[in-house]
């Protein structure tokens, strides 16, 4: 697990970083103002910013998006509640997941996990109660329903390769 | 000239126009300097002081300025330059620092206080006076540092952290050291001096646990979804908090700084967005004010001991930005850096030496605070600019100096030995 340490800054904002699995600092300044600012750290320095780039909120939504982490599931996460034990969740389809290209009822989620699809994010759009012939892409995000446990068996299933 | 052209014309009607032209030039002038200022990557503080001293008597351009409008005016400023800082840090992160950098907080008082209350006393100057030299001396500018901490790219720097720290804890001394300059200044005998002095700190106190405790209602009761609202209600509850706190010998800046303090969440937002221009814009008139009243005559006998001073203070600076990035963690290049970026002084110093003047203490502090601000609100981003590039060459050059040193003829083993000892 990537470990994110996290700092205020008085007057600015609020800065996380990490380091890499490669040795490098990379952090992010969310501004009280609301703009981000991401960071790359020096190699001779590891304090020093080598370089800073100003990203609107826009930006941060674009990169978020390159990044593969989809931005619609970060800002539902807040949504995300539990209901007399059941759970909401957004699972990604990952690039290269054996279930990418196949449909809901191949995956045969509800008879494994117990878990049910109530919906799909695909891009800005959002796809309610999926037929079981539906079919996931890579990119697309699961909105699953289920007890804790279930849930964590569809990741994993969702994930698999 | 203009005081020909008064003369000359004598109807009241033309009065108001002349002061309009003169203020309206003023104005002009600042707005030609920040714009100077801006293209250079300095500070507009230093040449608005110029400004100041080349208009007032004795200056280069002396002009007859309507004192009484100008005085209002850099009154104003004082008073929105303090409620802003008060705005600038949330109650939480003035708690998270007190807790995190009270160490760093107190040698920065320690090592830079003094050295501007020894040369008030070196200097032959009443204690009072050395009291607000020392402040003058022990406040960075928090304007200055930040604009170069975000010029420069530095915002997300590991040391930054250790400066925004500092400058926090500076921000809660001046909660303190207002009061107690108020009542030093009123200069009434010892025990009512203590008495006014006591009611003070307990007024700020009970006013900063109020604003801990309480910010969130109150600033959701200041929030409007008009702009206008939230303009009106926080500039006239700065002026009221002042005036009420001026009236029980508090000190006006500092109603206006625990208005500041009081306030937060999205009201805080928008009055920094609202008041942010007219605070840039009365803060301009206050430090033209403050050179004003400085006679530039008065400079030269002063400027040695401004020198000296800016040269001491400039080194106390780097240490506790030093000191304070180690305790954090931080390696030796982050640390010279920390240190530097406190180096300029600017904003609240000159403050501090206004509220002396205003006061009538000696005319020699005025002076010499306006020649150590202009000094150091220069030499405060040049070093901030140059320290990394300087640390690197004397580390590169203590680094070969100490290959040298080493014998060629030490072996592995020898080296080795030398490492485990």
């Amino acid at each position: 697990m990537t470990n994110i340490e996290e700092t205020q800054l008085p007057g600015v904002g609020v800065r996380q970083d990490f380091v890499t699995k490669g040795g490098r600092r990379i952090g992010v300044i969310a501004h009280r103002g609301g703009h981000r600012e991401l960071l790359i750290y020096a190699t001779d320095d590891p304090d020093r910013c080598r370089e800073s780039v100003r990203l609107e909120d826009q930006d941060s939504r674009a990169l978020a998006d390159m990044l593969g982490s989809p931005h619609v599931g970060h800002s539902m996460a807040e949504l995300q509640q539990s209901v007399e034990g059941l759970t909401i969740d957004w699972l990604p389809v990952r690039e290269g997941s054996a279930c990418a290209g196949a449909t809901i009822g191949d995956l045969e989620v509800r008879r494994r996990t117990g878990v049910t699809i109530v919906a799909v994010i695909r891009g800005a759009d959002t796809l309610p109660s999926p037929d079981p012939d539906f079919r996931l892409r890579p990119g697309d995000t699961a909105v699953v329903i289920g007890t804790p446990e279930g849930i964590q068996r569809a990741f994993g299933l969702l994930r698999g390769t | 000239m203009v005081a020909a052209a008064v003369d000359a014309a004598g109807r009241p009607g033309n009065e108001g126009a002349l002061l309009l032209i003169e203020l309206g030039a003023v104005v002009v002038v600042l707005a030609l300097l920040a714009r100077l200022a801006g293209r250079l990557g300095f500070s507009p503080i230093p040449l608005y002081l110029l400004a100041g001293l080349a208009f007032g008597v004795g200056g280069l351009l002396p002009l007859e300025l309507s004192e009484e409008f100008v005085e209002v005016g850099a009154e104003l400023g004082v008073l929105l330059l303090l409620f802003m800082l008060g705005l600038e840090f949330t109650a939480d992160e003035l708690g998270t620092s007190l807790r995190m950098g009270l160490p760093s907080g107190l040698l920065d008082a320690l090592l830079n206080f003094t050295p501007g209350l020894l040369a008030g006393a070196l200097l032959g100057w009443e204690p009072v006076e050395a009291v607000l030299l020392g402040g003058v001396t022990y406040i960075s500018s928090s304007g200055v540092v930040a604009k170069v901490l975000a010029d420069l790219g530095r915002l997300g720097n590991r040391e930054t952290p250790a400066v925004l720290s500092i400058l926090v804890m500076e921000d809660l001394a001046m909660a303190v050291y207002l009061p107690v300059v108020a009542v030093l200044l009123v200069g009434s005998g010892m025990l009512a001096g203590l008495t006014s002095l006591l009611i003070a700190l307990a007024t700020v106190s009970g006013v900063l646990m109020l604003a801990l405790r309480y910010g969130e209602p109150i600033s959701r009761a200041v929030f409007s979804r008009s702009d206008e609202v939230v303009l009106l209600t926080t500039f006239g509850l700065v002026l009221l908090v002042a005036g009420v706190a001026q009236r029980l010998q508090v000190s006006s800046a500092i109603g206006a700084f625990l208005v500041g303090i009081a306030l937060s969440g999205p009201v805080a937002e928008r009055a920094r967005d609202l008041l942010g221009p007219l605070r840039d814009l009365f803060a301009a008139v206050f430090f033209v004010f403050f050179g004003l009243q400085v006679d530039p005559a008065a400079i030269p006998p002063v400027a040695a001991a401004a020198l000296v001073l800016g040269a001491v203070t400039a080194v106390t600076k780097l240490a506790t930005g030093w000191w304070a990035a180690r305790r954090t963690g931080v390696l030796a290049r982050g640390r010279w850096r920390a240190g530097a970026a406190l180096v300029a002084r600017g904003e609240f110093s000159i403050v501090i030496a206004g509220l002396g003047l205003t006061a009538g203490v000696d005319r020699r502090l005025g002076a010499l605070a306006a020649a150590y601000v202009l000094l150091m609100a220069v030499a405060g981003p040049v070093a901030a600019r140059v320290v990394d590039p300087v640390v690197v060459a004397v580390q590169r050059i203590l680094a070969g100096r100490a290959a040298a040193a080493r014998p060629a003829r030490t072996t592995a083993s020898e080296q080795e030995a030398l490492g485990v000892d």
